[in-house]
């Protein structure tokens, strides 16, 4: 199989985090999902918000409005 | 079964509680162990449990939110994680052995502890809490509610004192949580530990430890984490900091459906009914000749709890003869309160509680008024 490429990645600290944002994603209708942590990256917690890469910008807002906890945002 | 130990544990659970264990033990994953519908389904579960509890308690978010198997194990990671040797707490003789027993192992390991004393109604001397307090004071441990007498401490009062003094404040909502509002930014409390199996309503095995953010505990178990897994030591970031193993994901499954329902019902409701039940029993069985009961009942507000004593009567063979008799269950001896019976003058003979719940009877109370009445004569 391919390996992920060509995407938008936010990793997080922790398990909560990361379901912090989840829920706030889907609460606002932000795309993208919970993935495993490609092993190209390093993050605190092994599950990472993946979305298309043209929807970025607007995971970044999402994170800043509601002031999310987050590790890096990444391009893949 | 009249069932009266409801401040031991919920005998009955909310219909809810039971279908969102029941559906979590027909299939539920590990939270936090990988990354499939599985694990998330129940990360999201535990995520949404422990926002509810933050909620509920005016916390600092579900990651300020700890799970533990109970109120004595949130009270074991707060002593134990906040408390160095030299330090010197200020607790009370109201409390249970959760708190007395980790803050006298604590004792033999350095900590200097001072236990405020009680009146002979039970209620804490408030004055004495104050004044023990010393330059070298790093916390107050203590009880929300007496589980014996059902005596309230005015725990927004000490927590006015500690932010104040820069004191840490670590409460133990055992027997309120779920029946008395608590909120821990408006009370100044900096550690709240919880049970969830009592008035909470939840399954055994379910408990929380909630700490105001920036308040940093040491962790009292270490291991598996779901994150940093190549890390020597345990993560640090909360509130997996406080938490190692497989978390009761079936039990916090009942537990969020437990804070749905409560809610649903309304707090102050399920509490004006609890002390309804509770009073009509108080003024059935106060003036019956040989019956000793224990508390302030002219207090405003007190748990759902009235403990007594037949004059001459073990009351261990009270409980027996309500048990067999009567087909009533209460709870007799020291009930884990060595400290609030020695206050009480109870230490020999111990005391029956009755402690009433939501779904007890106005008929079921009578039935024990007139049980008491015959046991009395």
């Amino acid at each position: 199989m391919k390996p992920i490429k060509n995407k938008f990645i936010i990793t997080f600290p922790t398990i909560e985090a990361a379901m912090a944002m989840e829920k706030a994603c889907l609460v606002s209708g932000t795309p993208g999902r919970l993935i495993p942590v490609p092993t190209q990256i390093s993050a605190g917690c092994g599950m990472c918000w993946c979305a298309e890469l043209q929807d970025g910008e607007a995971c970044r807002l999402l994170v800043k409005e509601r002031k999310l906890v987050y590790e890096a945002f990444e391009d893949i | 079964m009249i069932y009266f130990d409801n401040a031991a544990t919920g005998y009955r659970k909310p219909p809810v509680v039971i279908e969102a264990v029941c559906r979590a033990l027909q299939g539920t994953g590990n939270a936090g162990r990988g990354v499939n519908e599985a694990s998330l389904s129940a990360a999201r579960l535990v995520f949404e449990t422990r926002s509810l509890l933050s909620a509920m308690f005016g916390g600092d978010g579900p990651s300020q939110t700890v799970f533990t198997a109970n109120a004595t194990e949130a009270l074991n990671v707060a002593a134990e994680g906040l408390l160095h040797p030299g330090d010197h707490v200020v607790t009370t003789v109201l409390e249970h052995n959760s708190v007395l027993r980790p803050l006298y192992r604590l004792q033999d390991r350095g900590i200097l502890l001072t236990i405020v004393g009680a009146d002979a109604k039970g209620r804490l001397d408030m004055a004495a809490l104050e004044r023990a307090v010393r330059p070298d004071t790093r916390a107050v441990f203590c009880t929300h509610a007496s589980n014996l007498t059902g005596n309230l401490v005015d725990i927004a009062r000490i927590g006015a004192m500690t932010r104040k003094k820069g004191l840490l404040f670590v409460v133990d909502a055992a027997q309120t949580a779920g029946l008395f509002p608590i909120d821990m930014s408006a009370m100044g409390i900096d550690a709240l530990c919880l049970t969830g199996h009592k008035s909470l309503m939840g399954p055994q095995g379910t408990g929380a430890l909630l700490l105001r953010e920036g308040v940093m505990a040491a962790p009292l178990k270490v291991g598996g984490s779901g994150i940093r897994t190549f890390d020597r030591e345990h993560p640090a970031a909360m509130p997996t900091r406080l938490e190692a193993g497989t978390l009761n994901v079936h039990g916090i499954a009942g537990l969020g459906a437990a804070l749905r329902y409560i809610s649903s019902v309304g707090q102050d409701r399920i509490r004006a009914r609890e002390q309804a039940l509770a009073a009509r029993f108080y003024r059935g069985i106060r003036a019956v000749p040989g019956v000793t009961v224990y508390g302030d009942f002219e207090a405003a507000e007190r748990a759902p709890i009235v403990s007594l004593n037949l004059t001459g009567v073990d009351s261990g063979a009270v409980s027996d003869a309500l048990m067999t008799s009567y087909g009533i269950v209460t709870r007799s001896g020291g009930h884990c309160a060595p400290l609030m019976h020695r206050a009480l003058g109870t230490e020999k003979t111990g005391a029956v509680r009755f402690s009433f719940g939501y779904d007890n009877t106005e008929e079921e109370v009578d039935t024990a008024i007139r049980a008491i009445r015959e046991l009395a004569e």
